[in-house]
């Protein structure tokens, strides 16, 4: 019987404290504890991580391209959201 | 300029840092011919990687005998420079990687004694041997992690590998005693507290394996004949063949800088 | 390493039913220079040429593994064996991203491994010339990963986002691998008489091999097209190669080294050296398996992949294990 493919695992990395886990690739697991040691050898051989998250990719729900009409542009039109939209006369300073 | 092997003044320190470094780099050695070949392209990187830390080991440890023996060698004159006799390994890392449940097997028996003995010898009052066995230490702590969760695998994955991880604990086991003895040199070094006594790492060292071979459903052997004689030179068949590998440049054009 | 300009038949004049419109708004991202992601809408074809450079381009790397591999265990000194060791490693870790890349396209790890170990699908000519002496490792570094390095950095700017940000990865991991390679170079032409011969030796037998590395001259290539407009391949072969060949004959100058092209020769009018003719036979050939160590190569990945398969199943076997038993558990 042929073995069934190794899962494939995405692989998110801190580099630093402070800042937050960053998608860096994928690699091939049979389970998490694998996954890890092998996110390890593979995505960190020159110091780039403090921490690593694996993620089985079967378990990420990703939003649809053909969504982004409804999905993001709606946000576009909100500039009232941002601090530039707002008139402060100069002499006011920095707020 | 020496050609030919050359001739190390050997002090118990130098004998005992030469005898550590060539475990490191011999199983260093091992684990780099794995390089192109493992049973999984993520495989390849964790023995490559494993590889460099042991080689690293070895390169400081041979730096360090070269200052102590003070004679104007420097790590390639010992790793290049020296014959199957005056080579102090242990048996066990020399033994050929044969199929990976070996491989593996021989890396946890090692990495199960030298992550404690690491530990231990990071209270050395020899700064140098303290700050060496620190970095070593956590290089060791994740050799013992990686080996055992294969070990695990293999022994509890199918027959096969079950049949096989068993395979080559039995043969594995009788180069494990090697690892506990000390000569009279380096039990001086011990006396003066300058390195742990491996013999006190026996019960953690077995206490270790039989909680990892028990997860991987395989037995412990039980006593049995003890092979020794890497540590004074009488190696098996097998290092020679390493040697004429390792050394082939070097012993082909003496002299040469590359 | 290495990505060569294999992609023989011309997706371009494939006819698909897909729909005007969206190939026409594809074009227009792709002129707009921005990046398409693996679950945007692509045309087949692009997602096909796409399969085929990255898994090819990975296949490479892992068989580039080989020639190099082939001197870890009688590097002279310990800081080259470390050296070599850390680099041969590096090509398998590319390698890696490039099948994580591939995979994004749709195609699994192990079908695109299959193609390579059934020799369905091709990689880099270079790796089918044995690594005879200690300077071809020197040789490879310098020449072969200087060529790859040449390719290599376009494809940083490649529209397809997941190859794209593989190869800024790979990229900046192999800066060390040609300087690894030209210091290697460096100390074997100022050392003895023997060390030089061997350095000669090394560059007159990689120098053209390496200038194949590119592909085939621009006029006898079909594909280049359709790679051009999805701007997938920004610079055509020849003009990768002349960079390439303007680069390194002032490093084999300074070397003390010569070329071995009575041809070579530098043209005021242009800037450019001019280099003799390459022997496309050669190139074919060695293409269709018949270079010195095709048989070799795949050999040694077929026993790996073969001698590694209890390995695999036992891993799996186990994880199912445990899943079977955490499940167990939770029942009861």
């Amino acid at each position: 019987m042929a073995t069934p493919p190794t899962p494939l695992w995405e692989v998110f990395i801190r580099s630093r404290n402070g800042l937050a886990h960053k998608h860096v690739g994928s690699l091939h697991a049979a389970d998490a504890t694998l996954a890890l040691q092998a996110a390890r050898d593979l995505y960190t051989r020159r110091g780039e991580g403090l921490s690593i998250w694996v993620v089985p990719s079967n378990a990420i729900t990703a939003s649809d391209p053909a969504d982004k009409g409804m999905m993001f542009e709606p946000a576009e039109s909100k500039i009232y959201r941002h601090p530039t939209f707002y008139e402060v006369p100069d002499e006011v300073g920095h707020m | 300029m020496a050609e030919g092997s050359i001739k190390v003044a050997e002090t118990p320190l130098v004998r005992y840092l030469l005898r550590r470094a060539d475990d490191a780099l011999i199983l260093g050695h091992r684990l780099s011919e794995w390089c192109g070949h493992a049973p999984m392209m993520e495989e390849d990187m964790a023995l490559a990687n494993m590889g460099l830390d042991l080689i690293g080991q070895a390169r400081t440890l041979y730096t360090y005998a070269a200052e102590v023996e003070a004679a104007g060698h420097d790590e390639d004159a010992y790793a290049y420079r020296r014959d199957v006799r005056g080579y102090g390994n242990l048996l066990l890392v020399e033994q050929p990687n044969g199929d990976f449940a070996r491989t593996m097997v021989r890396q946890f028996f090692y990495s199960a004694f030298m992550d404690p003995y690491w530990r231990a010898l990071m209270a050395s009052p020899d700064a140098t041997l303290a700050a060496i066995a620190a970095k070593a230490e956590k290089e060791s702590a994740y050799h013992l992690r990686h080996s055992a969760e294969w070990v695990i695998r293999l022994g509890d994955g199918t027959d096969e590998s079950h049949r096989r991880a068993a395979e080559a604990v039995a043969h594995l086991w009788a180069f494990t005693g090697e690892m506990f003895e000390a000569d009279a040199g380096e039990r001086a070094l011990i006396a003066d507290g300058v390195v742990p006594d491996p013999e006190s790492l026996r019960a953690p060292w077995r206490a270790a394996i039989a909680d990892v071979l028990a997860q991987a459903t395989l037995a412990v052997p039980e006593g049995g004949w003890m092979q020794k004689g890497g540590r004074s030179g009488a190696h098996s068949e097998h290092l020679g063949h390493l040697l004429s590998d390792l050394q082939y440049m070097q012993r082909a054009f003496p002299g040469a800088r590359w | 390493m290495y990505t060569q300009a294999l992609n023989a038949n011309a997706e371009a004049g494939e006819r698909t039913l897909e729909d005007a419109g969206l190939a026409a708004r594809f074009q227009e991202r792709i002129d707009a220079e921005e990046r398409i992601e693996p679950n945007d809408w692509m045309p087949a074809a692009y997602r096909k040429t796409l399969t085929r450079q990255i898994s090819q381009h990975a296949h490479s790397e892992i068989v580039g593994m080989l020639p190099e591999g082939n001197w870890i265990t009688r590097a002279p000194s310990l800081r080259r064996k470390a050296a070599l060791l850390a680099k041969v490693q590096d090509e398998c870790g590319h390698g890696l991203y490039l099948y994580a890349a591939a995979e994004t396209l749709g195609a699994s790890r192990e079908e695109l491994v299959d193609q390579m170990l059934s020799g369905k699908a091709k990689y880099s000519s270079i790796f089918n010339y044995p690594t005879l002496t200690w300077a071809d490792i020197g040789a490879i570094g310098w020449l072969v990963d200087g060529a790859a390095i040449m390719n290599q950095i376009p494809l940083c700017r490649c529209s397809y986002g997941p190859y794209a940000r593989a190869m800024i990865r790979v990229c900046k991991e192999e800066s060390f691998h040609q300087r690894q390679g030209y210091e290697i170079m460096v100390t074997l032409a100022k050392g003895m008489a023997e060390q030089k011969e061997m350095a000669q030796d090394a560059l007159n037998r990689w120098w053209w091999p390496c200038l194949m590395m590119f592909g085939p001259p621009d006029a006898a290539s079909e594909h280049s097209d359709a790679s051009t407009r999805w701007k997938i391949k920004r610079f055509s072969n020849d003009e990768l190669r002349q960079k390439f060949v303007d680069a390194t004959v002032p490093q084999a100058h300074y070397l003390g080294l010569t070329l071995p092209d009575p041809d070579l020769v530098f043209d005021e009018a242009t800037g450019h050296w001019r280099y003799g003719a390459i022997d496309w036979e050669e190139f074919k050939q060695v293409l269709a398996g018949n270079g010195p160590c095709n048989r070799d190569r795949l050999a040694a990945r077929r026993k790996a992949h073969d001698d590694g398969a209890w390995v695999r199943e036992a891993a799996q076997a186990f994880a199912e294990k445990r899943r079977a038993a955490k499940h167990a558990a939770q029942a009861a």
